[in-house]
């Protein structure tokens, strides 16, 4: 690192050779995550396939494959997707807002991949080390929802206007429960920071993680975030039954390929965002040989792919709620819940520690 | 104390859980899917896939152009032409199926006195551009010389019921 450095200083002297180092360095690391993420994404598509297909006895794709292999069948397919969704036309309709149009796929996607910045895949990988990660992630997924509303806007059809609608409505209410529940994580860890929010759970073991003593939280941030990704059960934004497609009812092509990415990489953000503060983010589950031997993103990983798989567990299972029942979830269950654990820990962490260690079971600290 | 039971089996989200379990179960349960090319479902002798127009063992044709088929076709989808060829006898000139149109009902086999338009157990047919689905008296022919054998077993064992 400090040889390239050094090249970079001898080529462009000292000042600019230092500021494009940083640029070159940073551009590197944006392109190590956001590559693997699209893979990532690309891939989740095909393991949603494969999953629902499987839990509805069916096989799901397993055609398309890699240079004839026959055990890699059906893992070609989401490639196969992309050649085909790039090759198709994106078609404008008339009376829609042409900039408006073509902008509101850029403007999900980027929040998107943007969120990443701030997510520590180990101790030391991590591309922005700010203070305030958890409210820049706060401020980023809330981002998102422009795309949709001004692509539903910008569509000027009924559907996607519908859809646009009752995704902000859906979005803005269950951000509220989702960041009450990270009120309490940032309460426990005392940090916005999310490497400090992951080594407040380091400890013996998995006992020691967010997910024990905030376990009702983590409900709450993971049920909030199904509702936050418009994702089946809460897919009303979508419901390809009542309104088509939703706000991306006249997308084709590419355009609608892009808000599918960042359907996807937002699915992955938050089971990211769920491991990281409720199931101890790269650290193992028992720290003793085995577990500590293998490296911490391998573990991060897993966690995320444990999540992801509930994701699919949830869009197979659940019937679509009706949207009523959405906002009455949002705003009269989980709200009151989470103000309810907000008080409650924050009383518990006041009380004197002669008192809290009396507790026979003393999770809280 | 059936609404303390409720608020639980809801808070605890009892149901949710029970609902995830089956979905659960079912992730490995044996898959039922055919894997259609390399696998393919058992066809019924009255199966009623692609047209065909049938000879007699001598070679000779088997249709007389009485046109009821045509007549009875709720498509609309055979055209038929017909007159006297040399020797006295009564043949189309012209025994088009438009497959576009067909709804594959069967009634044109029904109605056949002479057991000559029939259809087969081809469902993997196909056509590449516009008027590649109108099937000519030749080509139905043509199937029907190619599958007799299969065609003539079917209409055997369906003999009895007919």
């Amino acid at each position: 690192m400090e040889n390239i450095q050094q090249y970079f200083v001898e080529i462009f002297g000292a000042e600019w050779g230092a500021m494009l180092f940083s640029l070159a360095s940073n551009m590197t690391f944006i392109f190590a995550i956001v590559i693997p993420l699209l893979l990532g994404v690309a891939y989740l598509t095909f393991a949603e396939r494969k999953i629902i297909a499987y839990m509805q006895i069916r096989v799901g794709p397993n055609r398309v494959t890699f240079f004839g292999i026959p055990w890699l069948r059906g893992w070609g397919q989401p490639i196969a997707d992309a050649v085909k969704a790039i090759m198709k036309e994106i078609v404008i309709p008339t009376g829609a807002n042409k900039l408006l149009f073509v902008l509101a796929p850029v403007l999900t996607i980027m929040p998107a991949l943007a969120a990443w910045a701030v997510i520590p895949f180990s101790p030391e990988l991590v591309l922005a080390d700010i203070n305030a990660g958890l409210l820049y992630i706060l401020a980023m997924t809330s981002m998102g929802i422009y795309g949709i509303i001004i692509a539903g806007w910008a569509s000027n059809s009924k559907y996607a206007f519908l859809g646009a609608m009752r995704s902000a409505a859906q979005v803005v209410s269950y951000e509220l429960a989702m960041g009450f529940a990270l009120v309490c994580v940032l309460m426990m860890s005392q940090s916005l920071n999310l490497g400090d929010i992951v080594n407040g759970q380091q400890g013996s073991s998995f006992l020691n993680w967010y997910l024990i003593p905030l376990f009702p939280m983590f409900l709450v941030y993971l049920i909030s975030g199904v509702a936050e990704t418009n994702r089946a059960p809460f897919d009303v934004a979508e419901g390809e039954s009542e309104i088509v497609a939703g706000f991306h009812v006249d997308y084709s092509g590419m355009a609608f390929t892009v808000f599918f990415l960042a359907e996807y990489s937002n699915m992955i953000l938050v089971a990211t965002l769920t491991s990281i503060m409720f199931l101890g983010g790269w650290l193992p589950p028992v720290d003793m040989a085995p577990f500590t031997l293998i490296p911490g993103i391998v573990w991060l990983l897993l966690k995320i792919a444990f999540i992801l798989f509930f994701f699919l567990w949830f869009r197979a299972t659940f019937p679509r709620y009706r949207y009523d029942q959405i906002m009455r979830l949002g705003w009269k269950i989980f709200i009151p819940i989470t103000l309810v654990w907000i008080v409650l820990l924050g009383s518990i962490m006041q009380l004197p520690e002669s008192i809290r260690n009396t507790f026979p079971l003393n999770i809280w600290f | 104390m059936d609404r303390i039971r409720k608020f639980f089996s809801t808070f605890l989200l009892f149901e949710l859980l029970k609902g995830m379990a089956v979905t659960g179960r079912y992730l490995f349960k044996p898959k039922i899917t055919v894997h259609f090319p390399e696998e393919k479902t058992p066809q019924s002798p009255r199966f009623r896939g692609l047209h065909a127009l049938r000879r007699y063992p001598n070679g000779e044709e088997r249709c007389i152009a009485c046109k009821l088929c045509e007549a009875v076709c709720p498509a609309m989808a055979i055209t038929i032409d017909s007159e006297q060829r040399a020797d006295g006898t009564r043949r189309t000139t012209r025994y088009d199926i438009d497959l576009s149109k067909c709804i594959f009902c069967g009634f044109c086999e029904e109605s056949c006195p002479v057991d000559s338009i029939v259809e087969t157990r081809i469902l993997e047919y196909h056509g590449e551009k516009r008027g590649d689905l109108i099937y000519t008296k030749e080509m139905l022919l043509a199937i029907g010389d190619r599958y007799e054998e299969q065609i003539a077993k079917d209409r055997e064992a369906d003999a009895r019921y007919r």
